[in-house]
């Protein structure tokens, strides 16, 4: 019997009013694959990341995590599944250290924060759990930034805080939103870098949505196609950067021409 | 029909006087995006300054009415834009709701520090427009008076004017960019500062024409009476999304007339007439909270330049450099060391009292600091929860002669099961939203619980008596007992805040009070961590309630009104909501910033000159939103920090150049 997909989207729509952001999109990802989400802007695919993260509630369609439908899950249940997320628009907690971000994640992950243990000083961070933190924070490259707050950082870095803390969640597949969205071509290399190792070491598998072309054509295996909230192609990045329609979408007339 | 309408009729006025004040809560948050809680303050102003000129000073109506509503209410709406509001149009609803609610505070206790103590009555006599105690015509056999006419035909002109403005002009098209982006449509060239203080100047208009306007139909004259002004008005506002005039109004109008009807038809002695029917707003901002989907996206920052502003300050606490840092907490222990000997050997008793006093209030204020300055939730009712807890302990003890210590962790718990009803009920509301909605629970005690003679014992309380504490010492100050228990119950409570900071409820509660999104995204349960420390919170409450209690020998409803709740919100800001010792100074800063004051002369004020003053630290919010204290003290640190350790201050702060290092 084969083993299901990781995540499966079954004829997922989403509409807010007249609008259909997301029509009818069905695809798999599979453990430790690489799929890349594209399109242009207002295809919907953040809108799509947030149904399957139960930020938004699908109003058709079927999303399953392992064989299992995700329907009425919370958000934190998901994520508890192993659904890890970072955003389009960076969100890190201010005020905090970028170690306590990913203490955060490692915790929350499983469930963690009896408030009794707390108040019996149980809560200390175990070996473990720093033994962890400093491997994720070694693989993005923010050790010597471990203690720093997140107030003092840059564009950049909260982008790799949100990626290292995402990741400290150990997540079996991670939807990454515009991962280098703000950030210049060095920095841009070295996410998509860290991408392919953290797919490759940790059998992570990834979704990612981007803009930059070039960057998905590296990190992913396979690439899904949106345009105006419905799937337009599907297949290798060269393959779907042949195909016409994509053109069409990305270039209008002179694309398709 | 016509009993009907002699019931109905006179809700109107009411009616139309809320619209005023809903239609200008509309325009300041459609114009500047603050919820200004102080209209009701700004309308008791007017109304205060009216009937001071023409009862005290002997003013004619006309003149008194344009001095106090024409000048004054603009004025003081241009001043809070200029001083308070401008500095901090880009800044969060929390920062934007405590200015307002400072000013809520400050404002009424201003009055009697520059007009002195006035007892003011009988305002039915000196209506500005109509003579209300002519009948110009019936309806349906029906009087109309003065009062109906002047309300309705100002109301329905105010309204078309500031529709007209607002569909019509240009200035009305500049308010309306103006709430999405002052900053926005200052980069097309619009002058947004001046569009947004003509909104304050209009809306602050309104404020002053509604508190005339009202103050004849209310018996007495009270700043606590425009508190019903403020909630049926925010009600009104509510259902209209803060967004539609028309429906403000509808609802406004209906609200009056509704609880008129009421009235008529309800006996007088019954426990509707005297508890419920006040409440009607109550209940109708509470149906709008929790039914109406908009009123959970209100405060969303829709801002596209919201990510250029600076992030707030570290605490004093946690920029310090390492030796400052094993100076000042040695520095503390022996502060805390001769605090605790003085207060047990020469401390004078008056002194002894007020510091007392100050430890209770402090335990109180700890669960604003938990809520507020941890999670990031701001609630208007942390006084009423420690009532809850106060009343408990004091009923058990009296009826069942349960001592009231014991009776206490049963107040505690029933405040927490209070808390946790709240958070429950208020789950999909954030800021303002959860503001709203926890000001209507301490509203509605006030009018339902707190009001009624069994459980409260009426005006004068319920006395203590030594018996129900097991011994007379707690009332006495040579045992130092009262001491003893206030400092214990603090260290405690101050124990459980730390532990869970620095736990992974704290570390959860940091996360999802820097991004709600972010923090579901990751596997915390939001609405867990919410009831979690709800209920922490609302314990804390009702212990420091009850210590307060037993400190003033009487349970008394008065103590726990809604107001107090503004008060220790505005009092923990002063000082610095994030930390412990924010809550400590609070406390014990307001009694003793309270008894210096008695040494002054009445004619200053006397104990409405602590409000003000601690109003006034609040609003420095704007400018400082870690707090005034909080502020100072990391300035004075730095500054020892640069003269006596130059080294490890200039690793803290690379990006300042020690001496003699620049170019």
């Amino acid at each position: 019997m084969p083993e299901p997909a990781l995540l499966a989207l079954r004829g997922v729509s989403k509409s807010f009013g007249g609008i259909h952001a997301v029509h009818d999109i069905s695809f798999e990802v599979c453990a430790g694959e690489s799929v890349g989400l594209v399109g242009p802007n207002g295809a919907g695919k953040t809108t799509l990341f947030n149904c399957v993260c139960g930020q938004l509630r699908n109003d058709a369609g079927e999303i399953l995590f392992e064989g299992a439908s995700l329907a009425g899950l919370p958000t934190f249940k998901r994520a508890r599944l192993g659904i890890g997320r970072t955003y389009q628009k960076v969100e890190v907690f201010t005020d905090m250290s970028v170690r306590d971000h990913l203490l955060v994640a490692e915790r929350s992950c499983r469930g963690e924060g009896r408030l009794w243990k707390d108040l019996l000083n149980m809560s200390s961070v175990t070996k473990s759990e720093a033994d962890n933190v400093d491997a994720t924070l070694e693989l993005v490259g923010l050790s010597s930034l471990s203690d720093t707050s997140v107030n003092a950082l840059g564009l950049g870095h909260c982008r790799l805080v949100e990626l290292a803390r995402a990741l400290a969640a150990e997540p079996k597949i991670l939807l990454a939103d515009e991962p280098s969205s703000g950030l210049d071509v060095r920095e841009t290399a070295e996410v998509a870098a860290m991408l392919r190792t953290v797919q490759r070491e940790r059998g992570t598998a990834i979704l990612l949505v981007e803009h930059d072309l070039s960057m998905v054509g590296e990190v992913v295996d396979r690439t899904v196609v949106m345009d105006l909230g419905s799937m337009l192609a599907q297949g290798t990045f060269d393959e779907v950067m042949a195909n016409a329609e994509v053109r069409h979408a990305y270039l209008g007339q002179m694309g398709a021409a | 029909m016509e009993q009907f309408f002699g019931f109905a009729l006179p809700g109107i006025p009411y009616g139309c006087a809320y619209a005023i004040v809903a239609v200008g809560l509309v325009l300041t948050f459609q114009a500047t995006g603050v919820f200004n809680f102080a209209f009701g303050a700004q309308a008791y102003a007017a109304a205060f300054v009216f009937t001071y000129l023409t009862q005290i000073r002997g003013w004619s109506g006309f003149p008194a009415f344009v001095v106090s509503v024409v000048v004054m209410s603009p004025l003081i709406g241009l001043l809070c834009d200029r001083v308070l509001f401008r500095r901090i149009g880009n800044s969060n609803t929390t920062a934007k709701l405590v200015i307002s609610l400072s000013l809520l505070v400050g404002i009424p206790s201003l009055l009697p520090v520059i007009f002195g103590a006035q007892n003011l009555d009988d305002t039915a006599t000196i209506f500005p427009f109509f003579n209300p105690d002519v009948v110009y015509f019936t309806v349906l056999r029906t009087p109309v008076n003065g009062i109906y006419l002047s309300t309705i035909t100002v109301t329905v002109v105010v309204l078309i004017a500031l529709t007209a403005l607002l569909r019509y002009t240009n200035l009305g098209l500049q308010m309306r960019g103006a709430v999405e982006s002052r900053r926005l449509v200052q980069l097309d060239g619009v002058n947004s500062g001046g569009v947004v203080a003509v909104a304050w100047a209009i809306s602050s208009f309104m404020a002053g024409l509604a508190g005339v306007l009202l103050a004849p139909t209310f018996g007495n004259f009270q700043s606590d009476t425009y508190a019903t002004l403020m909630v049926a008005a925010i009600a009104a506002a509510a259902w209209g999304l803060l967004r539609s005039i028309p429906i403000a109004t509808g609802v406004a109008v209906l609200i009056g007339v509704v609880s008129t009807s009421i009235a008529g038809y309800l006996p007088t002695d019954s426990i509707f007439y005297s508890a419920v029917l006040p409440s009607l707003p109550f209940f109708v901002l509470v149906a709008a909270l929790l039914f109406l989907p908009g009123m959970r996206s209100l405060d969303l920052n829709r801002d596209p330049l919201a990510t250029i502003d600076p992030p707030p300050p570290p605490t004093a606490a946690a920029s310090r450099a390492p030796s400052m840092d094993r100076i000042i907490r040695r520095a503390w222990w022996i502060f805390f060391a001769a605090f605790v000997v003085s207060m047990l050997t020469w401390m004078p008793k008056t002194w002894e009292g007020v510091f007392n006093s100050g430890l209770a209030l402090s335990t109180v204020l700890l669960s604003i600091t938990l809520i507020t300055g941890m999670a990031g939730q701001l609630s208007l009712c942390q006084a009423t929860l420690a009532g809850v807890g106060a009343f408990t302990s004091a009923q058990l003890a009296h009826h069942l002669g349960l001592n009231m210590l014991v009776g206490g962790l049963v107040g505690a718990v029933l405040a927490a099961a209070v808390a946790v009803v709240l958070a429950l009920l208020s789950l999909r509301l954030r800021g303002l939203g959860l503001a709203l909605m926890t000001l209507a629970a301490a509203l509605l005690f006030d009018n339902t619980f707190f009001n009624d003679a069994s459980i409260t014992g009426g005006a004068s309380g319920l006395s203590l008596q030594a018996k129900w504490l097991g011994t007379s010492a707690f009332f006495s100050f040579n045992g130092h007992a009262l001491f003893l228990l206030s400092l214990g119950v603090l260290a405690v409570c101050v124990l459980i805040v730390l532990q869970v900071r620095k736990g992974t409820v704290g570390r959860n509660l940091a996360a999802m009070r820097g991004s709600e999104t972010a923090a579901a995204g990751l596997g915390i349960n939001l609405t867990w961590q919410r009831i979690v420390v709800f209920a922490l919170a609302g314990a804390i409450a009702g212990v420091g309630g009850v210590l307060v209690t037993i400190g003033s020998q009487v349970a008394n409803s008065a103590q726990w009104n809604y107001s107090f709740s503004l008060i220790f919100i505005v009092l923990v800001v002063t000082t610095g909501v994030a930390t412990v010792e924010g809550a400590i100074q609070a406390g014990i800063g307001f009694f003793v910033t309270s008894q210096l004051l008695t040494y002054l002369p009445a004619r200053f004020g006397g104990s409405s000159l602590v409000i003000v003053l601690f109003a006034f630290g609040a609003v420095q919010y704007a400018k400082h939103p870690e707090g005034v204290l909080e502020f100072q003290k990391r300035q004075g640190n730095q500054r020892f920090e640069r003269l006596f350790f130059p080294k490890e201050y200039y690793m803290l702060h690379p990006t300042e150049l020690a001496p003699g290092t620049g170019a």
